[in-house]
């Protein structure tokens, strides 16, 4: 989408060449227009305090750009640099100086960048844990939270019961081998208050283990152990820790970059199925 | 629709209103039927009633369903691992194996994930195409949805009746891109096909066939006696255990939150169109029932609208030929016949991506058996089975 890069982004703390997140010129307005009908059939009426800063930012993908452009000013949160080794890498593009967008719109000159996400939110949470929150922005319109592996239990908790995330989407995890921290634990939240979706990530390493989110959303359970399943992540405190995709004497966690495409567990198959190979 | 006499919530056993059975309480103890011990009793994997291979260990007593554990797992084939084995677009065709019975919006949410990563949108009329065949894909799901699950229950006819229906569905898909069920009929930044001659007049002919028919499935089953006492006041979901469990789709809208993907978040040009959230009150079976008949009434509203505002124009956005998105992360979900289907790809800037991984709506879905079915019946587990709307090529991907 070559018009895309030109959509002037003023507040943008990073130089030019930048693309704001799906910037489309006519649709925010048509999406706000929606929003009071949407909000008034959301099942939990919203506060009218919270309704009023949230509201621009829930309605759809397009208007959340405004809505994190116009916060800018008024936070004045410094936040950290993105570190490279946060998983949210910056694209390597980013030290090119600005390609004229019009000129050739065929290859992109630069990707999407992460852009920094100030809101009451993560004003709260920075004020509250500091350094423990890594990483607050805002990818392509995606808003995500880096978090400490020590404090991802005290978040999660806060993001259930204060902030009001009462929908556990997701629960995954994503290998990095050739990192000391070789897992991403990537929790993906939304809220049906806020019509919102937010993304918590940590980082862990092989021997670590994480606290379960059973007590908090019990949807975790089977989330959980898939993950444990296809990435051998232990959760503490899970009720019922065990394989679920996969034979529960399943040897190797096959969605581990280690595991090639082609390996199978061969004892297995040759002793429960009585053929030399699955392939 | 007819509203509710009866608010059996408060209604205590053996009070229960007319149409309306008894739920067991589990913890009194003098509720059992027999003074037996406690069964283990296994259902599945080659049940007829599990939709696929679903495996049921059930905990009984008597006929009361003390507790259930799901085995699940037949039909894995790693296809997150595929993924990570095949360029963007190579991994394409593979998303319509996983619900298998609504290919068109698995691929449709592949899509649109990976255009969010590419920064791309399609085309309106594209979107207008996609919403077309998504839309006739879910009338096409529900009506295998209500032909099985009737079946489950025991009423024969509907079973034939929605199969036949589905042809026409069928038909146009395989008009427009060849295949019946496993269409690949979208690409990554659009369509590949334009519509062929007829199609929009294809799409009215169905809507106009379907209405009649689906009042036809309604005469047999909404007013039935047999229909209403199998399944009103059966699996009881409320809306806070949905919330807590993660249940998504017309299984949350029949517990009465309204709540649809494609009004909250609209993607592709949903908000262009009118039409309407049916949700029900009780949360049970008969209520998931009557949400999904009603969803097939607004899929045809919606198909109509779109079929007659197509707008002119290219079906393929500006996408690179090989496709390597920036590195990144992206969630984006779209709402299935089943419920929220997600996408999280994560992509290093090479033509493969890192990480896929897909939120199946079955699978999170499925974790409520145990929460419905505990203190009811043991024909109950297939009523509830049925109304969950499980596919197993999803759940076990």
């Amino acid at each position: 989408m070559p018009d895309e890069t030109k959509g002037p982004n003023p507040v943008s703390p990073s130089p030019g060449g930048e693309t704001p997140p799906a910037a489309k010129p006519v649709e925010p307005a048509a999406a706000q227009s929606d929003t009071p009908t949407i909000k008034a059939e959301a099942p939990v009426a919203a506060k009218p305090s919270e309704a009023a800063t949230v509201a621009p930012a829930s309605a759809a993908k397009p208007t959340e750009a405004a809505a994190v452009s116009g916060e800018k000013p008024e936070t004045a949160v410094a936040t950290k640099p993105v570190s490279p080794a946060t998983g949210e890498k910056p694209a390597p593009a980013a030290a090119k100086p600005a390609a004229p967008a019009a000129a050739k719109p065929a290859p992109k000159p630069e990707g999407p960048k992460p852009e920094p996400w100030n809101s009451e939110l993560t004003a709260r949470l920075r004020r509250r844990y500091g350094s423990g929150l890594q990483e607050a922005g805002t990818y392509l319109g995606q808003k995500y939270l880096v978090v400490d592996s020590a404090i991802l239990y005290e978040i999660l908790l806060l993001m259930h019961a204060d902030e009001r995330f009462d929908y556990c989407v997701d629960i995954t995890a994503v290998h990095y081998p050739e990192r000391e921290a070789q897992f991403d634990i990537v929790y993906v939240l939304y809220s049906f208050h806020h019509n919102e979706r937010v993304r918590v990530k940590t980082q862990i390493k092989e021997s670590d283990s994480v606290r379960t989110a059973v007590e908090i959303w019990p949807t975790a359970n089977w989330l959980e152990r898939e993950v444990y399943d296809m990435f051998g992540i232990k959760f503490d405190g899970h009720p019922d820790l065990k394989r679920i995709l996969l034979p529960e004497d399943w040897k190797g966690y096959p969605l581990r970059k280690d595991y090639p495409i082609l390996q199978q567990d061969k004892e297995w198959v040759q002793i429960n199925l009585g053929i030399e190979s699955g392939q | 629709m007819k509203e509710f006499e009866t608010d059996y919530r408060h209604a205590k056993p053996g009070q229960g209103g007319p149409g309306v059975v008894d739920y067991l309480d589990l913890d009194t103890k003098d509720q059992t039927f027999l003074d037996s011990t406690e069964l283990v009793l296994n259902m599945g994997p080659q049940h007829p009633s599990t939709h696929g291979v679903l495996r049921v260990i059930l905990k009984l007593d008597g006929e009361k369903v003390l507790g259930t554990e799901c085995i699940i797992g037949y039909l894995h084939r790693g296809v997150e691992k595929i993924g990570e084995n095949r360029t963007y677009a190579m991994f394409n065709p593979y998303v319509d194996r996983m619900d298998y019975v609504a290919a068109v919006s698995n691929g449709l949410g592949y899509c649109e994930a990976v255009e969010k990563l590419l920064n791309v949108e399609a085309p309106p009329r594209a979107q207008y195409i996609r919403v077309i065949l998504t839309e006739l894909c879910r009338i096409a799901s529900h009506q295998v949805w209500l032909g099985t699950h009737a079946l489950d229950i025991g009423a024969i006819t509907p079973l034939f009746y929605c199969f036949r229906d589905r042809e026409e569905v069928l038909r146009i898909f395989e008009k427009y891109c060849g295949a019946r069920l496993t269409t690949h009929a979208f690409r990554i930044g659009g369509c590949l096909y334009e519509t062929y001659d007829g199609f929009e007049q294809d799409c009215l002919k169905y809507c106009d066939f379907f209405l009649p028919k689906l009042d036809e499935y309604e005469e047999l089953l909404t007013t039935n006696r047999i229909w209403v006492e199998r399944t009103k006041g059966v699996g009881i979901l409320m809306p806070e255990d949905c919330i807590a469990l993660g249940v998504t789709g017309p299984v949350l809208r029949a517990s009465g939150v309204k709540w649809d993907l494609r009004k909250q978040q609209p993607y592709e040009s949903y908000k262009d169109f009118d039409f309407e959230i049916p949700t029900g009150l009780n949360g049970d079976t008969y209520d998931r029932y009557i949400v999904r008949i009603q969803e097939m009434r607004q899929a045809v509203r919606i198909i109509r609208q779109a079929v007659g505002g197509l707008p002119s124009g290219p079906i393929m956005a500006k996408v690179p030929k090989v496709i390597k998105p920036a590195v990144g992360e992206v969630y984006v979900s779209i709402e299935a016949p089943k419920g929220e289907l997600g996408y999280f790809i994560v992509s290093d800037s090479s033509t493969q991506p890192y990480r896929v991984r897909v939120r199946p709506p079955s699978f999170v879905n499925l974790q409520a058996l145990d929460k419905m079915v505990r203190g009811m019946l043991v024909a109950d587990v297939v009523a509830v089975i049925g109304t969950l709307d499980i596919v197993l090529g999803e759940v076990d991907r």
